[in-house]
């Protein structure tokens, strides 16, 4: 696997060219650290979806370290801040990869690339040499089922699935019963996307970790939420929500080749202690990466 | 639920504004900076907040203000103003082709919902009585041309699709000709998701564009976009011109900042909005109704429009009688739960009361359930007991328990609740015939 670093760099140059860029042209610009170099550190935190809290919270402690140690170096300002932020994502453990046998349920809202994150994940495992079974748990969508029998072609792996329209929940147990006997290392559950306001879709989700649940003297139990790196605040409110309904292990975010930055892990972070495992960046099975903090915030700022 | 958060947010900063027979200057600054703050945190645009905010700031100032009685509520009303002018002050229809053939494109980048979208679109133009044909040119994402299909199927819906064709702009050259010869009025082209930095499949729309000449190119953004909904919308609009934006997901709890801000920075109007996951779960976009659901004002025009979309114009007739006769019984009490259900969930509906702002609505936990309950106990009473209530001993209240998995309380609740509407309506249907008129019963 190519590095974090290697492979997010060159998908994040039209992202760099946006929040550093005026990063830099904000601190060469201005020489002196007063309310307005502030507001406008500000406006390029929250162009960034970093959310009106965060971003209030990385300035204050900017503004406070800055005055502590008296910096005037351009250099160093900019570094304070890449500092914060890095401290932010860093909370918590550092990256664990997954105890096998294990179940790994992927949640999130409609759209946000559940089933080719999915795809990704099998790709991975299986290279690693591990024996990976799907469960096509989106049984509402229309072709759903089909797009993730199309992946399993493709990378290689054995899907369980029923008909559109049956219980999702019953594709899940007959899923988990069929990892046991076949003694596979790796059963990736995929879901139909569901906004999560909607309680009787979220109870729908509550059912179907309970089963996963039953079976967790056979296998580690791991939920995954995935995230769109376009979308702004309202993801902190979908992993707000997710995380009750089923305790989230982690976060994987998805089109960071986009445009857009991500910066929407950093309030969550800050705010659920959510760990974000891996990066989605691009459309191809090999399209995913380990997610490294430091890396992250150096490439934001390079 | 629409921009939960902003409303609430926007509702709190008026309420003190409200409370002044006086507006300083420094009220202003103070609520034009709480404005600024929900704007943001509801993911409007970042330049388009600032514009905003100093429009309201300007106008505030000036003396329709400070020398009103009543300045926080010009205040409100100026922010209402400026509220529905940023989202495009009037309403836009759909554009038809002056006989002959329409087309129309759906972009955007994956996981907007464009697939779905084309199959609302398809079931809303049904409407309008043209026959219309779905374009499967997702040629990228594994099975999306089979959910185009799936999706015309319901919808009784022609869908062309080549699975041989690898190229879109080919697909898309058929499909126009295919159109021609079987006389369609409207064609619709589902385009795979993309990217507006992936200059390759930019280009590939650019080509299809010029293929099948659309009256109408329709961007699709997903409600909870956050501030790069607008480069998004900037970057497609350079590129092929677009002539319109439907937002979907809008039945989450977004606060909606996109819809905010991509119509005052393209210039391009809300079309339609994505409510549901159900095809016919698309609405037309109002501007001005909107702006007053933002604001906790209410959207009483949408409530009526709902209402009489969903009542049966001859059952309303007849129920009237029955109310005027005296003769409504539990199966007409049925039918009425049946058509309040119909028109959506209850929150959804009384957010659009004015004055059931979301603070009134706090804590009001409506059970849509309960409908379902009440609908299984009267279908467990025999046609009798419908029609004479009052022959519903204790063992008989037992059995149509067992019968609907109830308690016999919900029974006793439904019929107590059953016998006040009777007298209820017995009031108001001798109030009518005095003096009030003609009284439309489905706003009981």
């Amino acid at each position: 696997m190519a590095s974090f670093f290697e492979k997010l760099k060159s998908s994040l140059v039209k992202t760099k060219n946006n929040f550093s860029g005026k990063i830099d042209q904000l601190i060469n610009y201005s020489g002196i650290y007063n309310d307005d170099f502030f507001d406008e550190l500000e406006e390029i935190l929250i162009l960034a979806d970093i959310g009106y809290e965060s971003s209030s919270e990385i300035i204050s402690k900017t503004r406070a370290i800055i005055a502590r140690d008296n910096i005037t170096d351009k250099k160093e300002v900019k570094n304070t801040i890449k500092e914060i932020i890095k401290e932010i994502l860093k909370r918590g453990e550092d990256f664990k990869d997954i105890e096998t046998p294990a179940v790994i349920l992927v949640v999130g809202v409609n759209g946000v690339g559940k089933t080719t994150t999915i795809a990704k994940l099998a790709n991975m495992y299986k290279k690693e040499g591990k024996n990976v079974i799907l469960a096509a748990g989106d049984t509402f969508r229309a072709a759903a089922v089909e797009q993730l029998e199309i992946w399993a072609q493709r990378v290689g792996v054995e899907i369980i699935k029923n008909d559109r329209g049956a219980d999702p929940s019953s594709v899940i147990y007959d899923a988990l019963q069929a990892a046991k006997s076949r003694k596979a290392d790796i059963l990736i559950c995929d879901t139909a996307g569901r906004l999560h306001n909607k309680d009787n879709l979220m109870n729908e989700l509550s059912k179907m970790n309970k089963i996963i649940n039953n079976e967790s003297v056979h296998f580690s139990v791991y939920n995954y939420l995935v995230l769109d790196a376009t979308s702004g605040t309202n993801a902190i409110s979908q992993a707000n929500v997710f995380n009750e309904v089923t305790r989230l292990d982690g976060i994987i975010l998805t089109k960071l080749d986009g445009s857009a930055k991500g910066g929407i892990i950093i309030p969550i972070k800050a705010l659920y202690d959510i760990p974000v495992k891996y990066v989605g960046v691009g459309e191809g099975m090999d399209d995913i990466q380990i997610f490294d903090p430091d890396d992250f915030a150096e490439i934001l700022f390079e | 639920m629409v921009f939960e958060g902003l409303s609430s947010k926007l509702q709190d900063t008026f309420k003190k504004l409200r409370g002044k027979g006086k507006l300083s200057e420094k009220d202003i600054k103070e609520a034009s900076r709480e404005i600024k703050i929900a704007l943001l945190e509801a993911d409007v645009n970042f330049k388009v907040v600032k514009d905003f905010v100093k429009k309201i700031n300007d106008r505030s100032m000036g003396a329709e203000v400070l020398e009103s009685l009543t300045p926080g509520q010009q205040v409100i009303k100026i922010v209402n103003e400026e509220l529905t002018a940023l989202m495009g002050n009037t309403p836009k229809k759909l554009t038809y082709s002056p006989g002959g053939l329409t087309s129309i494109m759906l972009v955007g980048l994956q996981g907007a919902g464009k697939t779905t979208t084309a199959g609302k679109l398809a079931n809303q133009i049904k409407t309008d009585n043209k026959k219309t044909l779905l374009v499967a040119c997702d040629v990228y994402r594994p099975a999306a041309i089979k959910q185009l299909q799936v999706i015309g199927e319901q919808l009784k819906t022609d869908v062309f699709a080549d699975l041989e064709e690898k190229s879109p702009v080919k697909i898309a050259e058929k499909a126009m000709k295919f159109a021609r010869e079987r006389f369609f009025d409207v064609v619709i082209f589902d385009t795979a998701g993309r990217l507006h930095i992936d200059e390759t499949l930019m280009d590939e729309l650019l080509q299809i564009k010029k293929i099948v000449s659309p009256k109408e190119i329709i961007l699709n953004i997903d409600a909870m976009t956050g501030q790069e909904a607008v480069n998004v919308a900037e970057a497609f609009n350079e590129k092929i011109e677009l002539t319109g934006v439907i937002l979907t997901k809008l039945d989450g709890d977004t606060r909606g900042g996109a819809a905010l801000s991509v119509t005052s920075v393209t210039g391009k109007p809300i079309l339609f909005i994505g409510t549901g996951e159900k095809l016919t779960d698309l609405e037309v976009f109002y501007p001005d109704r909107m702006a007053s659901r933002i604001l906790g004002m209410g959207d009483v025009l949408s409530l009526i429009e709902k209402a009489q979309a969903n009542f049966d114009e001859k059952k309303a007739y007849e129920l009237q009688e029955k109310i005027k006769k005296q003769t409504f019984t539990l199966d007409d009490f049925k039918d009425q739960l049946k058509q309040m259900r119909s028109m959506g969930s209850m929150k959804d509906l009384m957010e659009m009361i004015p004055g059931a702002g979301k603070k009134a609505l706090k804590g009001i936990d409506i059970d849509e359930k309960e409908f379902d309950r009440q609908e299984a106990i009267i279908n467990s009473m025999t046609k009798d007991e419908r029609v004479h209530p009052q022959i519903i001993n204790a063992s008989r209240r037992k059995r149509i328990a067992a019968g609907s998995g109830t308690r016999v309380q919900d029974v006793n609740k439904l019929l107590n609740g059953f016998e006040q509407s009777r007298k209820m309506m017995k009031q108001l249907s001798g109030l009518n015939n005095k003096k009030h008129g003609k009284f439309k019963f489905p706003f009981m």
